[in-house]
């Protein structure tokens, strides 16, 4: 794929103020970039910042965050001026399907009008032109338009995760951000949502950022993945390669503590804790729970730093020479 | 391991669980005739001390309802539950709660299952209190021993903390401990890891694993075919209140047979993106257990129906394909 | 049995627990946050303190004739006397004593009927339920002024008496909020499977769902304090209170039929009016806040309109 990237983060920063004066460093100098048509998988546990750093692309930080970065849309800096810069692209040039977005529903009005409701309120379409839009949007997601006159109770989990996907796309987004869309839904649902988003994608040609703590789903979805940890990504790169190359112990642990269906031996499990966000940090943060920790781990902080085409790992392990310990 | 020639401890026969559906008032004042959710409809299956079987299936399969039902937190409407030889299915209460003490739930939920008011100490000795076992003393040192049993350890570290001191993965083990202090011989444990981090769940998994092997029996309910097939013996997948095909663990998802296991295991994501699967996506969703389909009930599904599907309901039998003598799954086409 | 600690746990440091050591009382860290909160219940401790105080700091006897009908305040007296020549800041304070101990006992009373009742109807639920809600109901509509008049006219106008008739009429509101908690609480993972292990009812209500459903309850009961205050202040107004006690009420009740206001007599009417209106006030401060803090339902938080800030490119940078 050429061209510029519809979707650029540079250097984002997020602090949360906390009672007492505290303040966590959520997200600690995120880049990522995409492409139009392409998917990326913003992979890590609890806590680790993914859907913070969505957040902060959408604009939608709580009144006790503060943001330092750029994030670029088609070239244009959205947080520049705070809310002010960011929502006239919210929802017109990037739109997020929450986590938990099926119980998100009005329940006193209909599919259909809640899909119209944006329409309406960016001025894309009106009335019945806007009706006639979101029945088709709706028909996209694999709904008959007819339901559009029902109301969310009416329809089972995965078809209200289908009607959210339908109403991120109603002013025709150039970017998707979807947070852990699949997560309470059924194996065989989630292989229809699944397949719609991909479908979708390539149709609209989309950009999508698919935030998740399932690495399979990824490896499924995606063309690529950003692991993060602690606020920060430790690795990207095609997830073929993440898969069979890691160049970053987290990753290869955490590829060792997913199960495989025809997978043997040992489960895998990390040991410790992630550390506080709230306290500085010296050196990698990935160090007190890493297999493979040396002398630089705890007083340099790894840079992500190029391993090859498209890949980046910040890993000391990838730079210094050293030697393998008996 | 199982190999004390006893009987199952436990085996159940046949069980039924149905849940009225409400009328409100204008369906009783019409008369509308009583609707029923078919939770469980007919279930059997046997446990061995030392054993881990895992119920499998989607939401509204019936497998959260088949566990409850079992341990009797949810009235069973027919069928047998003999527990160490005894029919629990319809003792009284009086009479089955010693038999309680044999039998613990786990909860999937680790930030709710405990009570943020209590200290661990008080949740984990709340069992022995509640059955009136022993002095305080003997069980503050029970309740230490079975955190350490849970892999919190030391366990003076863990008795004076609240549960919002925790994380994720040491609540899940309190509340195993909890469960532990009594000293069961049957655990349930519904979705123990789904709510955790993937990089704590192998340790959870392993505790269950090493518990089976000092001989407790337990029954997983989980939706994660994944998990089951590397920690479970053996594997029932459930079908909208049946068990549509059960079998070794590893049969099952090496050889499933059934179309519906089948379909299940093709979509299960895989991590290495070069294992390509041909995904068997059914379509629609499960259908409402009010209004069973007649004949096998998943014929208005599956892939390979035929004429007869819609008027025979298969009993589950060996297949033809079939690797072991215990591999059974109810289709007749297989 | 050897036991292998969790993998989890392994590189954890000691002290490195999440969250604070102590358990947060949630009642002492609303007033210690929230200014509504703090006025409120300073103000409602100093009216306390003075209550409390009042045969001691009283400058003049209760019942002692110190001059002349309706005298003006002076600096003798500074908030002068009124229809029988006694002092009227000696008869707001021990007028005080009275109209508290009237309010908090019939808070009281409020709490734990509405409680009890609240507690059953929501644990048990079903025809429980059903029962003591129609119950509820009933009270409900009944119109309190009219209530107390029969009732003092049919039981006679003693303090116990009246605390009883409002705590009896005003325990509805407090029984629906906690039927409300108590019907959320029930359905806790935790309160399932303390009666998944045998525990018995009393158990489970006592140690798991009262604690939850009390600092709600607190809430509740402070603002039943400002309701009850003003009730009994309209009870002794309409002459049905304890003709033996003074209370604030009873002095406005005073004024008014001894024509104070048509002989200018402020001193005589203002002050006790003005005192209810502030302990009514304070106690609804204190309450609503400890309520807001506390119902889950009323939570407004996400409408704020302050947004995230920004911040230089230089801010903050700690690797």
């Amino acid at each position: 794929m050429s061209g510029r990237p519809v979707l650029e983060v540079e250097g984002l920063h997020v602090w949360f103020e906390l009672d007492g004066g505290r303040e966590l460093h959520a997200v600690r100098g995120v880049d990522l970039a995409l492409e139009g048509g392409e998917r990326l998988g913003l992979v890590g546990e609890s806590g680790c910042g993914k859907t913070t750093t969505i957040l902060a692309v959408m604009g939608l930080l709580p009144p006790n965050a503060s943001v330092a970065g750029r994030v670029l849309l088609d070239g244009e800096d959205v947080l520049a001026r705070g809310e002010r810069s960011a929502r006239p692209h919210r929802w017109r040039d990037v739109a997020m399907v929450f986590q938990g977005a099926m119980n998100a529903f009005n329940p006193v009005q209909r599919i259909g009008d809640q899909i119209a409701e944006p329409m309406e309120l960016h001025g894309i379409a009106e009335g019945k032109q806007a009706r006639r839009r979101a029945a088709e949007l709706l028909e996209r997601v694999g709904i008959p338009p007819a339901r559009a006159s029902r109301y969310p109770h009416e329809f089972s989990g995965g078809m209200r995760q289908r009607a959210a996907i339908a109403m991120a796309l109603a002013c025709n987004p150039k970017v998707l951000l979807a947070d852990e869309p699949t997560t309470a839904l059924d194996v065989m649902v989630q292989a229809q949502i699944l397949e719609v988003l991909t479908a979708l994608a390539d149709d609209f040609r989309l950009a999508v950022v698919l935030v998740t703590h399932d690495l399979p789903v990824v490896a499924q979805v995606c063309s690529r993945a950003a692991v993060m940890y602690a606020g920060e990504i430790v690795e990207t790169g095609p997830v073929d390669a993440l898969y069979h190359e890691p160049r970053h112990p987290y990753t290869r642990l955490l590829y060792a503590a997913t199960p495989e269906l025809h997978g043997a031996g040992e489960l895998a499990s990390i040991p410790g804790t992630p550390p506080r966000l709230d306290r500085p940090m010296a050196g990698c943060p990935f160090r007190p729970r890493c297999d493979s920790a040396f002398a630089p781990c705890a007083e340099v902080h790894p840079p992500l730093d190029a391993v090859g085409a498209g890949r980046a790992a910040a890993c000391h392990l990838n730079t210094a020479a050293r030697e393998v310990p008996a | 391991m199982s190999a004390n020639g006893e009987g199952p401890l436990l085996e159940v026969e046949g069980l039924v669980t149905r849940y009225p559906v409400s009328r409100g008032i204008v369906g009783t004042l019409r008369g509308r005739p009583r609707e029923w959710v078919h939770a469980v409809e007919g279930v059997s299956f046997r446990l061995r001390r030392g054993e881990m079987l895992a119920l499998v299936g989607e939401s509204g399969c019936g497998k959260t309802t088949t566990a409850q039902s079992v341990l009797r937190l949810v009235e069973p409407d027919g069928g047998e539950i003999r527990f160490d030889g005894t029919d629990i299915a319809r003792l009284p209460q009086r009479e089955l709660r010693p038999l309680r003490r044999r039998m613990q739930l786990i909860y999937q939920d680790p930030y709710e299952s405990l009570d943020p008011r209590f200290r661990v100490r008080t949740t984990v000795e709340e069992p022995l209190a509640v059955h009136g076992v022993g002095p305080r003393t003997e069980r503050r040192a029970e309740a230490a021993r079975a955190l350490e049993l849970a892999g919190l350890a030391p366990a003076e570290l863990y008795l004076d903390r609240y549960p919002h001191e925790l994380s994720g993965g040491q609540r899940q083990r309190v509340a195993i401990a909890a469960s532990l202090v009594l000293h069961p011989d049957l655990l349930v444990a519904d979705e123990p890891v789904s709510m955790l981090d993937v990089s704590v769940r192998a340790g959870i998994l392993a505790l269950l694993d090493d518990l089976r092997a000092r001989g407790l029996a337990i029954l997983m309910i989980t939706h994660d075919l994944s998990t089951a097939a590397r920690y479970a013996d053996r594997i029932a997948v459930m079908y909208l209140g049946r068990i549509v095909e059960e079998g070794p663990a590893r049969g099952i998802v090496d050889n499933a047979q059934h179309p519906y296991t089948r379909a299940l295991l093709s979509v299960v994501p895989r991590p290495d993106p070069r294992e390509r699967v041909a995904p068997r996506i059914l379509r629609g969703e499960t259908p409402n257990p009010v209004r069973i389909p007649s004949g096998c009930r998943f014929h208005p599904r599956c892939p390979m129906a035929i004429a007869d599907c819609r008027d025979v309901d298969p009993a589950l039998t060996r297949p033809a394909a079939a690797a072991a003598e215990s591999h059974r799954a109810a289709c007749i086409r297989v | 049995m050897t036991t292998v600690p969790a993998p989890e746990l392994l590189t954890r440091e000691p002290d490195d627990f999440e969250g604070p050591r102590r358990r947060r009382h949630v009642v002492w860290s609303v007033i210690r946050t929230q200014p509504q909160a703090a006025i409120g219940a300073l103000v409602l401790l100093a009216v306390v303190v003075v209550a409390v105080l009042a045969p001691w700091i009283a400058p003049y006897g209760e019942r002692e004739k110190v001059g002349d009908v309706f005298e003006p305040p002076s600096s003798e007296h500074w908030l002068g006397l009124d229809d029988a020549g006694i002092d009227m800041l000696t008869l707001m304070l021990h007028g005080a004593r009275v109209s508290l101990v009237v309010g908090f006992a019939a808070a009281l009373v409020t709490m734990l009927i509405g409680g009890m009742i609240g507690l059953l109807a929501g644990y048990f639920g079903g025809k429980t339920d059903v029962v003591l809600m129609r119950l509820t109901d009933y009270f409900l509509v009944i119109p309190d002024i009219p209530l107390m008049l029969v009732a003092a006219a049919v039981w006679g106008r003693s303090l116990t008496n009246i605390i009883l008739i409002i705590g009896v009429i005003y325990w509805t509101t407090t029984a629906r909020v906690v039927r409300a908690q108590v019907k959320s609480v029930r359905e806790r993972v935790y309160v399932k499977r303390a009666r998944s292990l045998g525990a018995g009812h009393t158990r489970v209500l006592v140690r798991h769902v009262l604690p939850q459903v009390a600092p709600l309850l607190v809430a509740i009961t402070v603002l039943s304090v400002a309701v009850a205050i003003f009730a009994e202040t309209a009870i002794a107004f309409l002459g049905l209170g304890d003709p033996t006690l003074t209370s604030w009420g009873k002095l406005i009740e005073n004024a008014f039929s001894r024509s104070a206001i048509s002989v200018d007599a402020w001193w005589a009417v203002v002050p006790p009016g003005l005192a209810v209106v502030v302990v009514v006030l304070a106690c609804t401060m204190l309450g609503r806040a400890l309520e807001d803090s506390l119902n889950p339902r009323l939570r407004v938080g996400h409408l704020s309109v302050r947004h995230f800030r920004l911040r230089g490119a230089g801010g903050g940078e700690a690797r």
